[in-house]
């Protein structure tokens, strides 16, 4: 028997039928009641390929499905996800193989609070110590089961209390969480002459801690791991200033080889920005901070915190898909600036359309750390300072976007990249063998709307560098019809790999219908082997070839 | 336990068959200004007249695509239809810093707001940016559309200006 399940039913009878409610009546409040939802299919058909390394898929066909159901009626709401693998596609994570309902939550507010029973995402503030989230399409989820309550104290001061476990593909992890957030804005809070001021300050703190028994015969571990961070917000017009430090008592796990060494983190970020120009300045340093509910998970498995790279987030295929950073939780330290700027229409820069210009750098390098000498009994690891910058580097980006519209009918975006990738440290590969990649990118993304509702886009990628696989060409023509269809086609060919049978060609070909709320697509051709990322989480994903149908609605 | 869950599914469709209601409105949810101030979508509205709200990301290429190019015509938009555009950033902590400067930056008109914990996105069962739902006076959700291809925000504008001279749109959802 599912207690939460217990739960939401019994929320629901509770609300529909307490105060003896006249039928008239009852009636009156399920009229405003409104019921929406959405749904995702995708589904393969899979070919075996033994040229780009596609290995045969004894189903032939997979697929991934969901559908979301959401009950809202005034201050209550209600509502469930239905999940179905049948069999999870390649790369997914096997073990959601069936179906099942992986999420199911009632809530309501009443007055100034609101509770949550059943399954619920949250974070606290950027959420170095707390934060669950879902991206479906990489099969995370670290969902939560248990109770949340919200509640506003007063003007300016919230406070949110979480307990409960974690989603672990159908079940749950044995850890169990408990944390409490409070944030104060001080402008409402103190009202008067303030709550006009233009400097806007927010302060914020959290606690979590997590519990799971001792049952090592080797360990004395501890059976209950605090971590607790304080954070704040300083605006004032076109500036803003906002910082987080968090720490984590000792928390032995498979992730830092069982020390007992204390976690770090901090993240600070500044920003100016007026019409025409922006700037984000930004710094993070982690040490010893993977946090999971369950010492022994691993890879995408129970995380608590979520730790943001500090890198450009790309769009472009071969950018995003070949070389994504992915935070190294057991210690880095990063530093982001970004700028944009755009040319007025009619100045010298602008032309007669507007340009703008988006320049990023990113750079993440280890923490100076020392490694405690042989025979050390206090299993502290390491020692270490958060805020030193050690002599590997792991990361670098100079990108430089710049969009340029040169007639009503014609628009370009040109991308430049220069890329530092240390894949032995990001990827867990052996250095002997996997050097670190430096590339050079560069992308041409044409727009031709040749008619009204009539557009065809092209992308021109090259990617250059003499490691790993090296030089790579992606062609993409897409040709849209305004606002029901398009149809597109990509070859991604690895030209410059120094062996000649790895020089292939990977083509797909697509065409989808979107009307409203709802698009299908197919796809067919040859997906080469990637890494795909979704915020911090990236998954390997092997080479495919086949026929490919996503279906989404919402409604 | 499945018989549970099997009747929980029951009551929760048997409220969805007493319900007569068809106009859907924006649903509750607390998201945060520019400013760092937390505003609930209730109080969202435009004096009676139509308002979009676009989901969107700055890593999300055809979303940028798509604001960039209502942003060339936004000013003509608001003088014909009076109508307001609610962009609603879903970046979580990685971007949410970018999102004021590379608003500002592109020169956006637009109320902005952050979902960094995509409360709003489920809420309104977003499956993936850009989606875009057009809001009629009375704060009802006559319309959506999902992806962005070049020159759909042709046929937005055309849904808007019915809306603006008080027609009725044809497909309700």
């Amino acid at each position: 028997m599912n207690l939460t399940t217990l739960k939401t039913l019994s929320f629901i009878l509770v609300l529909a039928f307490s105060n003896n409610l006249s039928a008239q009546k009852l009636d009156q409040i399920l009229s405003r009641g409104e019921v929406h939802g959405n749904f995702q299919l995708d589904m393969q058909y899979y070919q075996e390929d033994s040229l780009i390394g596609a290995s045969e898929v004894p189903e032939d066909v997979l697929m991934n499905a969901f559908a979301n159901i959401n009950y809202i009626n005034g201050n209550f709401s209600a509502g469930f996800r239905y999940e179905s693998y049948l069999n999870p596609l390649l790369g997914y994570p096997t073990k959601y193989k069936g179906n099942g309902i992986g999420y199911r939550y009632a809530s309501f507010t009443k007055e100034k609070m609101s509770v949550t029973v059943g399954n619920y995402y949250e974070q606290f503030g950027n959420g170095l110590i707390f934060r669950t989230y879902e991206a479906r399409g990489l099969g995370y989820d670290n969902v939560m089961d248990g109770i949340r309550i919200n509640y506003k104290i007063t003007e300016g001061l919230n406070v949110k209390g979480i307990i409960g476990k974690q989603r672990l593909y159908f079940e749950y992890g044995e850890g169990i969480l408990r944390g409490i957030d409070g944030e104060l804005m001080i402008n409402d809070f103190l009202g008067g002459a303030l709550k006009d001021s233009k400097t806007k300050v927010t302060l914020g703190g959290s606690f979590i801690s997590k519990f799971q028994a001792d049952q090592s015969s080797q360990y004395n571990l501890p059976e209950n791991v605090g971590a607790y961070s304080g954070r704040f917000d300083i605006r004032r017009g076109k500036v803003s200033f906002n910082g987080e430090y968090a720490k984590k008592i000792n928390d032995p796990s498979a992730d830092n080889n069982f020390i007992y060494k204390e976690g770090e983190a901090f993240f600070a970020q500044t920003t100016y920005s007026t019409k025409g120009f922006g700037l984000t300045l930004s710094a993070k340093g982690v040490d010893n901070m993977s946090f999971r509910s369950d010492r022994n998970a691993s890879l995408i498995d129970l995380q608590i915190n979520y730790l943001p790279a500090l890198t450009r987030q790309h769009a472009y295929n071969l950018l995003a898909t070949l070389y994504p950073y992915a935070t190294q939780p057991n210690g880095e330290v990063a530093f982001q600036g970004e700028m944009v700027k755009k040319f007025k229409k009619g100045s010298f820069l602008g032309g007669k359309y507007g340009t703008s210009i988006l320049l990023n750098y990113s750079t993440v390098y280890n923490i100076d750390s020392t490694a405690l000498p042989a025979g050390d009994t206090t299993q502290m690891g390491y020692t270490s300072n958060l805020f030193a910058v050690g002599d590997e580097k792991y990361y670098e980006e100079i990108n430089i976007e710049i969009t340029k519209k040169f007639s009503k009918k014609v628009k370009a975006i040109f991308t430049y990249s220069n890329m530092v990738f240390n894949q032995a440290v990001i990827q867990g590969k052996p250095a002997v063998d996997y050097p670190t990649v430096y590339a050079n990118i560069g992308v041409i993304d044409v727009t031709y709307k040749f008619k009204k509702k009539h557009a065809i886009r092209a992308e021109f990628q090259g990617l250059f560098t003499k490691q790993d696989q090296q030089d790579w060409a992606t062609v993409l023509l897409e040709y849209t019809f305004s606002p029901h269809w398009f149809v597109a086609v990509m070859d991604q060919y690895n030209y410059g790999n120094k062996y000649k049978e790895k020089k292939i060609h990977y083509y797909f070909a697509s065409v989808g219908y979107v009307k409203g709320g709802n698009r299908i697509a197919l796809g067919y051709g040859k997906q080469r082997a990637g890494i795909f990322c979704i915020g911090g989480v990236c998954r390997n994903v092997p080479a495919a070839s086949g026929l490919t149908l996503s279906i989404t609605s919402s409604f | 336990m499945k018989k549970l869950t099997l009747l929980s599914i029951l009551i929760i469709a048997s409220f969805a068959f007493t319900s007569p209601n068809e106009t859907r409105t924006i649903p509750s949810v607390n998201l945060k200004n520019l400013e760092g101030k937390t505003v609930n979508t209730s109080s969202f509205n435009n004096d009676g007249k139509p308002m979009i709200i676009n989901f969107w990301a700055t890593w999300c290429s055809p979303c940028k695509r798509e604001l960039n190019n209502i942003a060339d015509v936004y000013e003509d938009w608001v003088e014909e239809t009076g109508v307001k555009l609610i962009a609603i950033s879903i970046d979580d902590a990685r971007n949410s810093g970018k999102v004021a400067p590379y608003v500002n930056g592109k020169g956006w008109e637009y109320e902005v707001y952050i979902d960094s914990n995509q409360d709003f996105k489920r809420a309104l069962n977003v499956n993936n940016v850009p989606h875009t739902f057009l809001v009629n006076g009375k704060g009802e959700i006559v319309w959506q559309h999902n992806s962005y291809s070049e020159g759909d925000e042709d046929e937005l504008y055309e849904a808007v200006k019915k809306l603006a001279a008080g027609e009725e749109l044809n497909s309700k959802k």
